[in-house]
C-alpha cells in the first residue's frame, strides 16, 4: 500500500516548521515519526497534501528535571522515554506505560508528542498523561500556551491543536514516590488496548485515566473523589465507567468496557496500593 | 527528491517520490529483496531492517526520512567470505524457521533486541519480538535461536 502522492519539506526548527505550516494551510500535516500518520496514509484515511517533516529538529528530543516536573521534548522517541534514568525515577507509570506502545520496532520510531497530537483515544500515553495531570506545552506562530492534558482533546483524533501549532514539550508532575499500575487488556500482543487502565496512588490522593472508553481519554474523576473519601478499592473501582462513554466494536460490546474498565481499575489500584 | 541511504555499507541514490516506503527503497531501488514485504501495516515485522542501527519496519518509514542514515538489511549480515551471522546460524542449528517468510525480519529485530539487551532471559525474547509474527507459529524454536545468542 503506497500513500498518495503528496509534497514534502523538511522543518530544521519550531519556528521553520511553525512557518511551513502556516505557508501551506491546513492541507499540511506535521510528520514526525510517522507511526501513526503513514499507516492512515497508506490507507488512504488521511491524504494531506504536504508533509513537514520536523523528525529532524535537534532539539526537541530530551528529557530534564525540572524541579517539580519532568520535561519531555515532544520528539523525544519512545524508547528514550522508556529508559531515561530520570522518566523511570520521577514518573515511573509513564516510563512502563511508554514500554507498551507498540512494539520494539515502533518505540525505535515512534515519539510521544507524535502519540499525544495523534490524540487516539484507544493509544496508551493520551490517557498515561491526563492520569499524571501532564500540561502540554505548543509553539504556535505567537509563541508558546501551556495545555493541560485534560483540556487537550476534544474528540476522536481530535485536540485543540490550532492547524499552525506544534507540541513542543509535555511536562509530567514528579510522582514522589506514588504507587502506580498500568493495566492494558488486549487480544493479541502489540494491539492496542480494549480497555487500558493509567493509576496512581498516594495516601487518600489517586488519579485514574481510561484508555479506549470514549471517544477522549477518561479522567475517571469519580474514582479518585472515592479514594479521597475513604472508600475501599472495591467500591471505588465500581465507579471507573461513570465519566466514560464507550462504543461497541468487534472486541467488545459498551457493557463489556464498562465491566473491564470496573474490574481493571481495581485491579490497578491493588497494584498501586500495594 | 533525490536521496542517499546507505545500505549495507553502499551509498544507494536514487530520485524518489516522497510518497516511496523505504521497504521499497530497499527492494526496488537497491535491489535487495531479502527484506519482505507482510501485512504492509506495521503489524507483522516480516520488513524489519536496521534504522541507524535500530530496528524498524521499513514499511512504515518514507525513504526520505532515512535520507542520509545508514540501513543493514539481511543481506548485510553475513560475513564478506559468507559465513554467516551468529544469529543466523543459530537459527539454522535451532530449526528456527519453516517456510522462512519471516525469518529476515526476526533475525533483524532479535539481534537489535540482543544489542540493547545481551543477556535477555525467554520471557524479555518472546516480548521484544512481539512485533514479529510468524504465520507457522514456529515461535518455540525461533525463541531458543535467540535465547542460544545471549550472553549468560
Amino acid at each position: 500500500m503506497i500513500p498518495a502522492a503528496f509534497e514534502y519539506v523538511r522543518a530544521g526548527s519550531a519556528e521553520e516548521a511553525i512557518n511551513l505550516i502556516a505557508e501551506h494551510g491546513d492541507e499540511a500535516k506535521f510528520l514526525a515519526g510517522g507511526h501513526s500518520l503513514v499507516p492512515l496514509m497508506k490507507l488512504r484515511l488521511a491524504q494531506p497534501s504536504v508533509l513537514i517533516d520536523v523528525g529532524r529538529i535537534p532539539d526537541l528530543s530530551y528529557v530534564k528535571d525540572a524541579g517539580d516536573h519532568i520535561a519531555v521534548g515532544a520528539l523525544t522517541r519512545h524508547c528514550d522515554v522508556e529508559n531515561s534514568p530520570i522518566v523511570m525515577e520521577h514518573a515511573p507509570l509513564l516510563a512502563h506505560a511508554t514500554s507498551h506502545v507498540g512494539d520494539p520496532q515502533v518505540r525505535h520510531r515512534g515519539t510521544i508528542g507524535g502519540s499525544l497530537a495523534h490524540a487516539d483515544p484507544a493509544s496508551d500515553l493520551p490517557a498515561t498523561t491526563l492520569a499524571l495531570d501532564a500540561t502540554y506545552v505548543v509553539q504556535g506562530p505567537n509563541g508558546t500556551r501551556e495545555i493541560p492534558a485534560g483540556a487537550f482533546y476534544e474528540g476522536y483524533l481530535t485536540s485543540v491543536l490550532a492547524d499552525d501549532e506544534m507540541l513542543t514539550e509535555i511536562r509530567v508532575p514528579k510522582m514522589n514516590g506514588a504507587g502506580w499500575s498500568f493495566q492494558k487488556f488486549n487480544r493479541r500482543a502489540q494491539d492496542w488496548a480494549i480497555v487500558g487502565v493509567a493509576a496512581w496512588r498516594n495516601g487518600s490522593d489517586a488519579g485514574v485515566a481510561l484508555v479506549n472508553m470514549a471517544s477522549v481519554p477518561v479522567l475517571a474523576t469519580s474514582v479518585g473523589s472515592a479514594i479521597a473519601s475513604g472508600a475501599s478499592i472495591e467500591d471505588a473501582a465500581e465507579q471507573a465507567a461513570i465519566e466514560a462513554d464507550p462504543q461497541a466494536d468487534l472486541n467488545a460490546s459498551v457493557e463489556y468496557r464498562q465491566h473491564l474498565a470496573r474490574v481493571l481499575t481495581r485491579r490497578a489500584l491493588e497494584e498501586a496500593s500495594a | 527528491m533525490e536521496i542517499s541511504i546507505t545500505i549495507n555499507g553502499q551509498v544507494v541514490s536514487a530520485d524518489v517520490e516522497p510518497r516511496t516506503l523505504l521497504v521499497q527503497f530497499i527492494r526496488d531501488d537497491a535491489g535487495l529483496t531479502g527484506t519482505n514485504i507482510g501485512c504492509d501495516t506495521s503489524s507483522c515485522g516480516a520488513c524489519s531492517i536496521h534504522l541507524d542501527g535500530e530496528a524498524a519496519k521499513s514499511c512504515t518509514v518514507l525513504a526520505v526520512q532515512a535520507d542520509g542514515g545508514s540501513v543493514t538489511t539481511i543481506e548485510g549480515m553475513a560475513s564478506a567470505d559468507g559465513t554467516l551471522h551468529p544469529m543466523q546460524q543459530a537459527f539454522m542449528d535451532n530449526h528456527g524457521l519453516q517456510c522462512g517468510y519471516c525469518t529476515p525480519g526476526m533475525v533483524m529485530a532479535a539481534t537489535s533486541l540482543l544489542e540493547e539487551n545481551p543477556s535477555a532471559t525467554e520471557e524479555e525474547i518472546r516480548i521484544g519480538l512481539e512485533g514479529n509474527l510468524c504465520r507457522c507459529t514456529g515461535y518455540h524454536n525461533i525463541v531458543q535461536a535467540v535465547l542460544s545468542c545471549t550472553k549468560s
